[in-house]
């Protein structure tokens, strides 16, 4: 059995030449709400896609509860950032979330019954329900979140992934997301978030990584969210 | 006259099809690009054959469209120039270099330099061919080859053109691989690209592929309503652009590409919430 829900070692990323991330360790423990905070630039996003192997490693290794090939990453279920999508695309909202369903399925299968009421019970979680039938393009903000978030449900899969997913949104979604994980996560899912506003991590999280390319400090949120630490993460340049 | 509508039919629905995903993508420049490059492997594959019938030259043709392809996705991706600076410089590169053996080498045959540009489909009939006792264009035989080819290949790859059309990052991460499918999708461009070339030329099959899926995606709020309507438009507009092209003795795939402009353009003004309905207040009930 493995002990860790993503663990890598020595995980360093660049972008032609230029170092990205740098000698990442971490030991994710499963069922936690881990933060990803750190200054733009500090290669938070990098970090989530080279554990999705998104980008190339220059070194180190992932591994996904205990698993480190490629395939392992279907094991999570990722919420990208909402400006990666093509909004315009002609889609309803309960299709978007049938994809979540995808990679259970595998090439040439379609969608069965089943895929399609995991997708209404996850978009009724969200209380997105009334919009199955909408285009996408037709959704504000926190509609647009909520409708990633649901298709992530739908994966059904034992961690996620997220990149910034309170960014733009209003209170309401805000709390409606995050009790969600919070019950996801009294079910035994590990959650790591890419997330932006650190004067909310106490309430919104159990641990925290505060990266600025090499990691900071990372830990309980009690135990390392210190003011040298985010002093460290935020106010000191890198040699660079 | 029937069998020229038949061929212009058979092409605008190929080409439609695959043209929902190249508008959604936003690549219907790559598709111009791949249209003229395939001219190149025509070319090479004609000089290795002499025979303009030769299946060899749709495999020629297919290679090139896929280099084409493949050469603007790694000089796009090393981020020193844009992707369509990429697509202006390697798809001009190509194409000159196979109007400059055309016009070197090929003067005397077929392959005229204003047959490659705009198409001659009035020519089709005269190239026959019997298969199965049934005679008919050589041209006609090979279209329903392709758009067979192309209904089987979206039917089985629905899902997965979808989700790597919409959210690429999302597909691989749910292990589809993008690239795959990509090249699948580009290998089929080419090919169709290639039995459309005789009928419509390399410059106007780019109306053929975008105008009438650009229209549906004016009217659609799901993927295959707009797949449907994209085919309904390719219907209508080689049916009437042929019938009025081969009336007026004008160019005839000139003349459905300028229909396909107008229903586009009727479309966008006339569509629900466009610029005139949506002046329109009628009295509620």
């Amino acid at each position: 059995m493995f002990d860790y829900a993503i663990e890598t070692q020595d995980l360093t990323v660049a972008y032609q030449g230029k170092i990205a991330i740098e000698n990442i360790n971490l030991k994710l423990k499963r069922a936690s709400r881990t933060a990803i905070v750190g200054p733009n630039g500090a290669g938070k996003s990098t970090l989530i896609k080279a554990i999705l192997s998104l980008e190339k490693r220059v070194t180190g290794q992932v591994s996904i509860e205990g698993d480190d090939s490629k395939k392992a990453r279907q094991k999570i279920a990722y919420v990208p950032q909402k400006g990666d999508v093509n909004w315009d695309f002609p889609t309803t909202v309960l299709d978007v979330v049938i994809m979540g369903r995808y990679s259970h399925m595998g090439w040439f299968k379609r969608p069965s019954k089943e895929d399609k009421d995991i997708a209404l019970n996850a978009l009724k979680a969200m209380k997105m329900i009334k919009f199955k039938d909408r285009q996408i393009s037709q959704l504000s903000g926190g509609q647009r979140q909520r409708v990633f978030l649901a298709r992530a449900m739908a994966e059904e899969a034992d961690i996620y992934i997220m990149d910034e997913p309170l960014q733009g949104i209003d209170i309401k979604t805000e709390a409606l997301i995050m009790e969600t994980i919070k019950n996801l996560q009294e079910k035994g899912k590990t959650f790591l978030i890419v997330h932006h506003n650190i004067s909310t991590v106490p309430d919104y999280f159990d641990h925290v990584i505060m990266l600025n390319q090499t990691i900071q400090a990372s830990g309980s949120v009690n135990d390392v969210l210190t003011e040298g630490n985010i002093k460290n993460t935020y106010y000191e340049m890198s040699d660079e | 006259m029937i069998e020229v509508l038949l061929v212009l039919l058979l092409t605008a629905l190929s080409t439609a099809l695959l043209g929902v995903f190249l508008v959604l993508r936003g690549q219907a420049m790559t598709t111009d690009a791949i249209s003229h490059t395939i001219l190149l492997g025509i070319v090479i594959a004609f000089f290795i054959t002499n025979d303009l019938r030769s299946p060899l030259l749709i495999i020629g043709a297919t290679l090139v469209g896929l280099i084409t392809v493949y050469l603007i996705e790694v000089i796009g991706q090393s981020k020193l120039v844009s992707k369509d600076a990429a697509t202006g410089l390697v798809f001009t590169s190509l194409f000159a270099l196979a109007v400059i053996l055309v016009s070197k080498y090929l003067d005397n045959i077929h392959l005229d330099l204003d047959i490659v540009l705009m198409g001659q489909v009035l020519f089709a009939p005269l190239n026959r061919i019997e298969i199965l006792g049934i005679d008919l264009p050589y041209a006609l035989w090979q279209l329903a080859i392709v758009l067979l080819i192309n209904v089987t290949f979206v039917a089985l790859f629905y899902k997965e053109l979808k989700l790597s059309s919409f959210d690429p990052v999302y597909s691989i991460v749910s292990g589809f691989s993008t690239s795959i499918i990509y090249y699948s999708l580009m290998s089929l461009v080419s090919v169709t690209a290639v039995t459309a070339f005789d009928a419509v030329g390399t410059i106007l099959v780019i109306s053929f592929f975008t105008a009438p899926a650009a229209t549906a995606f004016l009217l659609s709020k799901k993927l295959s309503t707009m797949i449907w309507i994209s085919l309904m438009f390719a219907a209508i507009n080689s049916l009437v652009g042929g019938t009025f092209g081969y009336l007026t003795d004008t160019s005839i795939s000139g003349s459905v590409a300028v229909i396909s402009m107008i229903s586009f353009f009727l479309v966008f003004l006339f569509r629900k919430d466009g610029p005139i309905l949506s002046k329109i207040h009628l009295p509620v009930p």
